[in-house]
């Protein structure tokens, strides 16, 4: 009886260990494909290196790297304001019934797949670039260029595909805040926008730092919508009206028909976002660590 | 009196900025399932594509999304589950915890491209098995498997010591107490986490289109490449090919999502309720 237990708690460990063991196979994998083209090309020049052209063997991605900073950006530009602006309605100004309907639309917005935002960008967004955005811009300067695939046009949709990561950490942060930094904040004469913009909001700063820490890692990761929309052109782009390619469309585009280097190319770009990734996640845990003892 | 009026129109500015957010969801869901629910029909459920899927249905798309997913739950949810009762039951704190939860936050976040990759140099190259079901869901289940631990711990925290206590009181070893006892209260977690694994399984492109391929013939063995709902939409749109059977695609697409997690949500609420 005692042996079977132990067996037991061994075969469960094990389980427990899997995601340990998933996340070393899945660095070895990456690395071990496509280090040795970092290493052979330079890490520097991969990574500033303005020429992407597989078949002629230049590895250049700072054209990637900028597309995807740029729409990450954008997308940050219009989440976080709107994030905040849903958080704050939530969790301060209506009833909680209210709320919890919002909450379920939120949800449903996490829900939907990347292939249909990346539709939907590519039957609404883009074409209303084209038609209504692009002839404006083109009174001030007749040589604008563009077809709709943009980086704003990805810029959009990335913002509300991070809405809900947005909107649900930083409801919570804001819900910890303790009422008596409200009462207090009220008594001394504040309305209550006074006491949301001054009291509430930075008391919960840490949890909404991270979580547009984590949304900038969605943003950066996300793949299929941004493919879909942002035009792949690999230039550096200079207007976000511009088309640009990123580094996760690159790979999932490319993947399908490169010969062996290239492909371990693309692994090379899997290296670099990985380390993002990694890297923004870390700094997300390690703030909401850090602050996370004073304000909740 | 000015402060009032500052006051008002930030706190009209705010709803309007929720009132946007939510003219985005109709927006997107109503479009999609206006221009797309005409197309679903018997025989574009029934039937076979034709020519790349201009023409005719989308059977085997669906027989594929099923068999990638139910490969990808039938190996996650045994070691999710071990996974979430080892932390919550067994586990003594320390640095292998520490070690091992740090990999699931980080398994968590992971893109699905990095996933896709791995899967096409692991499983598709490395271990031989080619653009098949089993290497996509063998990839989707490392990809779902961080939700299915999270969900199955957190309803595992929700069971009352004493239940343990009594168990073990009565002799029942701490396994028999995990299974007979712990476990079967925490169905409606279990299952939450399942339904959402289930959802990201249908939904998931990038990882898919690396590691199923495309192909649009029917999967009968696990080695067969197939193509997923979310593959087919992505080719379809990406091709042009018919504006019809990409609306309809989408559609279908979004209301299995849709109600796959509605069913996740009113099977957690009435945990909670209870």
């Amino acid at each position: 009886m005692k042996i079977r237990e132990k067996v037991i708690e061994r075969l469960i460990l094990l389980c427990a260990a899997v995601s340990v063991a998933a996340v070393a196979l899945i660095t070895i994998f990456i690395f071990s494909s496509g280090g040795p083209v970092l290493a052979k090309y330079g890490v520097l020049r991969f990574i500033f290196g303005n020429d992407w052209s597989p078949t002629s063997g230049s590895y250049g991605i700072l054209p990637l790297i900028v597309g995807t900073l740029g729409v990450t950006l954008g997308a940050l530009v219009i989440g976080i304001p709107t994030g905040l602006g849903c958080a704050v309605f939530m969790a301060e100004m209506v009833k909680s019934r209210l709320a919890k309907l919002f909450r379920a639309a939120i949800e449903l917005l996490a829900g939907i797949p990347s292939v249909v935002y990346g539709f939907f960008g590519l039957e609404i967004i883009v074409p209303a670039i084209r038609d209504y955005l692009l002839p404006m811009a083109r009174k001030l300067d007749p040589d604008v260029p563009g077809s709709g695939f943009s980086v704003l046009a990805g810029a959009i949709v990335l913002a509300v595909m991070i809405l809900p990561t947005i909107v649900s950490i930083s409801e919570n942060a804001i819900r910890a805040v303790p009422k008596e930094f409200h009462e207090a904040s009220l008594a001394l004469g504040a309305d209550k926008r006074e006491t949301i913009i001054k009291i509430i909001l930075p008391a919960a700063k840490s949890g909404i730092l991270s979580s547009i820490i984590l949304a900038m890692g969605r943003a950066i990761g996300e793949t299929m919508a941004v493919l879909m929309i942002t035009g792949n052109m690999v230039k550096v782009p200079t207007s976000p009206l511009d088309p640009a390619a990123t580094l996760t469309g690159t790979i999932a585009m490319e993947m399908s028909y490169a010969a062996p280097e290239h492909q371990n190319a693309l692994f090379a770009i899997g290296i670099i976002l990985f380390i993002m990734i990694i890297a923004l996640n870390g700094i997300a845990q390690m703030v909401a660590k850090r602050f996370g003892g004073e304000t909740a | 009196m000015r402060k009032t009026w500052k006051s008002k129109g930030y706190f009209c500015l705010i709803g309007l900025v929720a009132a946007v957010t939510l003219g985005t969801l109709i927006l997107i869901i109503g479009f999609i399932l206006i221009r797309g629910l005409p197309g679903i029909t018997v025989e574009f459920l029934t039937e076979k594509p034709k020519m790349m899927g201009k023409e005719g249905g989308v059977f085997p798309v669906i027989i594929g999304t099923i068999y990638v997913t139910l490969i990808s739950i039938v190996i996650a949810t045994p070691i999710g589950v071990a996974a979430a009762v080892y932390f919550s039951e067994y586990a003594k704190k320390g640095v292998l915890m520490h070690v091992i939860r740090f990999f699931t936050e980080v398994l968590a976040g992971i893109p699905s491209i990095i996933f896709g990759l791995f899967g096409f140099a692991f499983f598709v190259v490395f271990l031989g098995m080619g653009w098949s079901v089993l290497s996509g869901g063998l990839t989707l289940s490392m990809m779902i498997l961080p939700t299915l631990v999270r969900s199955t711990e957190e309803s595992l925290k929700t069971v009352p010591m004493a239940y343990r206590e009594g168990s073990l009181s009565l002799g029942a070893t701490k396994w028999e107490t995990v299974v007979k006892v712990v476990l079967p209260c925490c169905g409606p977690g279990v299952l939450t986490g399942l339904i959402l694994g289930i959802g990201r399984a249908v939904g998931e492109t990038a990882a898919v289109m690396l590691t199923v391929g495309g192909s649009l013939v029917l999967p009968v063995s696990p080695l067969d490449s197939a193509r997923t709902m979310a593959v087919h939409l992505y080719t379809l749109a990406s091709e042009g090919l018919s504006d019809e059977k990409t609306y309809a695609t989408a559609a279908l697409l979004i209301i299995i999502v849709l109600v796959i997690n509605s069913l996740a949500n009113y099977i957690s609420g009435r945990l909670t309720k209870e």
